[in-house]
């Protein structure tokens, strides 16, 4: 099976001696769901950064679709990041933007025309169940409704992995249910590897899954 | 509303730059034409023992433009009942010859000395009369206007710079969001900065598009070239053609080095 990400003896830090993750060692296969869990401070979020090239490796190899992280060149990490979805906590949508254009954003990136990417676009809010709220801007909708807009955004360039940092994080149950079954959906139907930093694993998962745990800046597969 | 809001603060820093900059031509070009007209009022007097071309005055001092005899026969003709007619046949025939010099440019007190020291070294010349203390007056008022209006430019260009370094920040902070949300999806500089260069573009063209308005105003109103007439001036405040792409590109120039400052800002930041 393809490897999407392979990290060796990789240690990430901010400051040159306050190591956050020391000399790991992992790999994820294409089309698997993936759960990294840890403690707050424990250094998951550091991780999934270095995952889309938001901080650089201090040590040890990285690589994620095929490109090495380690010195990579801004338009290497361009073209990575058109072939990853990423979902935060906080949403991270354009305020000034309507939810359609939010949605469109990967594929404005791309290049593509609003002719081409309308008809993805429109599958894509029926999907996430907020083609009424097209014209809409970010604030005026619920948390919820932002981050299935945030997940309709991160589907919209059917990317080879999604990243998901705390997908659930500000959400109440229905809505993170609802953002579950729609990470689960794309695992299952477009074979998209998910990896997702969260606190713990939600019971309600219904996909198999990979789980890792990172603890004292080691990161260990949990059977 | 926020959007109308961005663009006033940059329209308006844009303006005052604009405005600032006409405002200093305007004077200029006041000047000049005040120069022009000191220059075409100015003479000096010179008593010669011989007639001289213009020629032979313009060899002695290349900034002489042009000389004009002194007619002497008023003076004469005044004198035709007090005198005898062979006396004043005599004093026709002894009387030296005057001319007014009219020079090329607007002389410094410098010039002046030096041009009347090489006049008088010419045997043919008896006496030059440069009025150099009214000419000194009226020079050394000019150069103090233009000190004034020097610092008064600097002063508003100072002003300004704070205006536009306060809106640069303001617009670093309004954009650093999106650019950078766009940035993780792999948005290159030029895209992730498009948007932010064509409210530069537009927010400029709008800007000049007011300070044209504004000197039209001045001009219609009349009451500035009323003003200046009143000191023998005739100047064009604005002209639109000129004026206009100088601060087209002013004003495109100042917001898109304010627009490549928050775009490299922003790309260090990441």
């Amino acid at each position: 099976m393809d490897k999407v990400i392979i990290a060796e003896n990789l240690s990430l830090s901010y400051k040159e001696f306050e190591t956050i993750i020391s000399k790991a060692s992992f790999s994820i296969d294409a089309g698997s769901f993936v759960f990294i869990t840890g403690a707050s401070g424990s250094g998951k979020s550091t991780l999934l950064k270095s995952l889309y090239g938001a901080i650089e490796p201090r040590g040890g190899q990285l690589v994620v679709g095929g490109v090495k992280m380690n010195k990579i060149s801004t338009s290497k990490l361009n073209f990575l990041r058109r072939h990853i979805g990423i979902v935060f906590q906080d949403y991270k949508l354009i305020k000034e933007w309507t939810i359609e254009k939010n949605v469109m954003l990967p594929l404005i990136i791309s290049g593509y025309t609003k002719e081409v990417s309308d008809p993805q676009i429109q599958k894509l809010l029926s999907h996430v169940k907020l083609t009424h709220q097209a014209g809409k801007y970010p604030p005026e909708l619920s948390g919820g409704e932002q981050q299935r807009v945030a997940m309709a955004r991160a589907l919209a360039h059917n990317p080879i992995l999604i990243l998901a940092d705390e997908p659930t994080g500000n959400l109440d149950e229905y809505s993170s249910e609802v953002i579950w079954n729609l990470l689960e959906g794309a695992n299952t139907q477009l074979k998209t590897t998910i990896v997702v930093v969260t606190h713990r694993v939600p019971s309600s998962i219904s996909v198999p899954y990979k789980h890792f745990h990172i603890e004292m800046g080691n990161i260990h597969e949990i059977a | 509303m926020k959007s109308l809001k961005n663009h006033i603060s940059l329209i308006v820093a844009l303006f005052t730059v604009l405005f600032a900059v006409q405002i200093y031509v305007a004077v200029d070009r006041t000047i000049d034409a005040y120069e022009t007209r000191l220059k075409n009022d100015y003479s000096i007097i010179v008593v010669a023992n011989k007639a001289l071309t213009v020629d032979e005055f313009k060899a002695m001092d290349s900034i002489i433009d042009r000389s004009e005899p002194i007619a002497t026969d008023q003076v004469l003709q005044r004198l035709k009942g007090e005198m005898a007619p062979k006396n004043l046949e005599l004093l026709k025939l002894t009387l030296p010859k005057f001319y007014r010099i009219y020079l090329s440019r607007f002389p410094t007190p410098e010039e002046i000395a030096k041009l009347q020291k090489r006049l008088e070294k010419n045997s043919s010349i008896q006496r030059v009369e440069g009025y150099a203390q009214t000419h000194d007056t009226v020079y050394k008022l000019m150069l103090l206007f233009k000190d004034v209006v020097q610092i008064f430019s600097i002063a508003i260009a100072a002003v300004t710079s704070l205006l536009i370094l306060k809106e640069m920040r303001l617009w670093q902070f309004q954009h650093a969001e999106r650019m950078s949300i766009m940035a993780l999806f792999g948005a290159p500089v030029w895209l992730r900065s498009a948007v932010l260069f064509r409210l530069a573009i537009v927010d400029a063209i709008i800007a000049t598009i007011l300070v044209c308005i504004a000197f039209f105003i001045f001009e219609e109103n009349g009451w500035m070239d009323m003003l200046l007439r009143t000191v023998g001036i005739t100047i064009d405040l604005f002209d639109f053609l000129h004026d206009g792409i100088r601060s087209l590109i002013i004003a495109l120039s100042v917001s898109i080095i304010l627009t490549l400052t928050i775009v490299i800002g922003n790309d260090e930041e990441e």
